[in-house]
């Protein structure tokens, strides 16, 4: 570790993996929801599990990304962080938030939580992961005003790179779009039209800026190829998944009320959404294999090219799959949107908060890299995990085809309920791997502690 | 990549690619937001649906079922439930009302909201303008949902 205050993104991952678990957890919890309808209930209903799952991912990557940068940028700026303490504070704050938050969800009805929290005075909750009360958004604004204030203050007064630039854009686009979860209409068409504005400009725009900008960072260090090329390759991965991403958007505006036109902007744009991923994995590649180094942090390189891969399978190819107007008429809303959500998500955004944390929390930790034998249960949490998102998604994808055609497709439609009976086999198949899933996480977590000789890198650098 | 592709080329169509598509986005979205009394039903969104919206918000109802496709895929699809209950606030409002406490044995089941009559109104009154939206193609499918 190159800047003592680096030594707070440790902070920030470790409550990220532990906010991690919870989610994994009530994943569990969901998927046993779908074959056992009255498990937790009425305790813990459907909806309330839900939003615990989704809102611990959100508030875990942030964390995640708020770790990454905390480490990266004092690195690359090649200063101290501007404020450590504002760091830390922002981090207890922003802890307690989220954890009163998901307490909230679990132990009051949402309506009453609606009604502590004074949602009538400014009302934005109850919609789909903005569900947090409207003083928890506010807190969350803060927290992302001092964050980007602290690493703006890092980068702008140090050396400035690519990759760090790069990777504020992405934050205060992250800060900025999030204003929009204030906004919410009555008229339900807007509403849904301006939702999309925190949620596909996050993961389908500035996230991937913050995504790349990460993998550049942590392939930098393992290959030690020259920055001019990663840098080349990153403004070029940036550059397609902007201009594919933003009038992507479109692939939202099909079926709520919208004009007609977006069928046709939504289909063409999203259609090159893949671009910008599928570039990723070909950038990865192309690095390790020109790589200058052998870094002994084998861990890192595994886990910085499954990010590439996963994320190029699950957004880019699960995406494709049903983003064009005539199919996304058929599949809107089904379980296939699950399967898409569920592997792009662990696809993109997990392993690269992954990635990173594997990188430098050896580092952290003193040392170049984890110990082997550390190293090798940690590439089996990688492959548990990944080979059972996988599988999930394949699940899903088996229910979502039929579902879609039981319920849309075939000339005597069933309803609803009766096709959820009749797709029971797969959602029994993705909750078993879900479980190994979760198994892949508690081994994640054991290769932290596991102790063997120290690696180091075997030539000078 | 090759040399004759610079950085300096990737950073301009970096810059000039997103600036741009946003400028388009911002253009697109003036345009929609225009268009959008001719399909939005809003000649129907009264303070009683209004009232149902917030309803619906903080009963956190998205978190099962969908509303014009979007939201989560455990319940039914609820953006045609007005058409699909036989064009019937009453049915509607029935269905609320007669949710079990305890749920169903083995089954899921939508929580008793012990919601009032006004209440039930609005949530109905709610679902219907949102059946009312013009949307393309006339989505869903079929009244399945």
């Amino acid at each position: 570790m190159k800047y003592e205050s680096q030594s707070i993104a440790k902070l920030y991952f470790i409550a990220a993996i532990g906010l991690f678990v919870g989610q994994i957890l009530f994943g569990v919890i969901l998927g046993l929801q779908y074959v056992m309808g009255d498990f937790l209930f009425p305790e813990i209903p459907f909806n309330v599990a839900r939003m615990v799952h989704t809102n611990l991912l959100i508030v875990w990557l942030l964390f995640g990304f708020m770790g990454a940068a905390y480490y990266l940028v004092p690195e690359e700026s090649e200063r101290e962080l501007y404020s450590p303490k504002l760091a830390i504070l922002m981090f207890w704050i922003f802890l307690v938030a989220g954890a009163l938050t998901i307490l909230g969800y679990l132990l009051v009805p949402y309506a009453t939580l609606a009604e502590i929290t004074m949602n009538d005075l400014l009302p934005t909750m109850g919609r789909e992961f903005l569900e947090q009360p409207t003083i928890t958004k506010i807190g969350i604004v803060i927290v992302a005003l001092a964050f980007i204030f602290n690493i703006g203050m890092t980068i702008l007064t140090g050396r400035k790179t690519v990759i760090s630039l790069v990777l504020l854009t992405g934050l205060v686009g992250l800060a900025v779009f999030f204003l929009f979860s204030f906004y919410n209409p009555e008229n339900l068409v807007l509403d849904k039209y301006f939702w999309w504005f925190v949620v596909h400009l996050w993961v389908e725009g500035v996230w991937e800026l913050i995504m790349a900008s990460l993998l550049a960072f942590v392939l930098i260090k393992v290959t030690g190829v020259d920055r001019e090329v990663i840098e080349k390759w990153l403004y070029i991965i940036i550059a397609m998944a902007l201009i594919s991403g933003l009038i992507g958007t479109g692939h939202h505006f099909f079926w709520i009320g919208t004009p007609d036109y977006w069928q046709w902007l939504g289909s063409i744009f999203s259609a090159l959404e893949p671009i910008p991923f599928f570039m990723m994995t070909l950038f990865a590649f192309n690095v390790v294999n020109k790589r200058r180094r052998e870094h002994p942090n084998k861990a890192a390189t595994l886990w910085a090219l499954g990010t590439a891969v996963m994320a190029f399978l699950g957004a880019g190819v699960w995406g494709f799959l049903h983003t064009l107007a005539p199919v996304n008429f058929y599949t809107h809303g089904t379980q296939i949107t699950a399967a898409h959500g569920h592997m792009a998500f662990y696809g993109a955004y997990v392993m690269v908060v992954l990635t990173m944390i594997s990188y430098s929390m050896p580092i952290m930790r003193g040392q170049q890299a984890a110990n082997a034998k550390a190293q090798i249960v940690e590439m089996w949490s990688f492959w548990l995990m990944t080979v059972s998102m996988v599988f999930i998604t394949l699940f899903l994808t088996g229910a979502g085809i039929l579902q879609v055609y039981l319920q849309r497709y075939s000339d005597t439609p069933i309803s609803f309920m009766e096709t959820q009976s009749k797709v029971e086999m797969f959602y029994w198949m993705r909750e078993i791997a879900g479980l190994v899933f979760l198994i892949g996480l508690i081994v994640y977590i054991v290769s932290f502690f596991v102790k063997g000789e120290e690696v180091k890198m075997a030539e000078a650098e | 990549m090759r040399e004759t592709f610079t950085k300096g080329m990737a950073r301009n169509i970096y810059y000039g690619g997103s600036v741009f598509f946003f400028l388009v986005l911002i253009g697109l979205t003036v345009d929609t937001v225009e268009s959008l009394p001719k399909t939005d039903n809003r000649e129907n969104l009264t303070e009683e649906v209004a009232a149902g919206k917030r309803l619906w918000e903080i009963n956190d109802c998205i978190g099962c079922h969908t509303l014009l496709g979007e939201g989560a895929y455990f319940a039914p699809e609820l953006g045609n439930v007005y058409t699909r209950f036989g064009e019937s606030t009453e049915a509607i409002k029935g269905f609320i009302k007669s949710r079990p406490v305890d749920g169903i044995p083995g089954r899921r089941s939508m929580p008793q909201f012990n919601f009032t009559d006004q209440e039930l109104e609005e949530i109905a009154q709610f679902l219907k303008y949102a059946d009312g939206i013009k949307i393309a193609r006339d989505w869903p499918p079929n009244i399945q949902g």
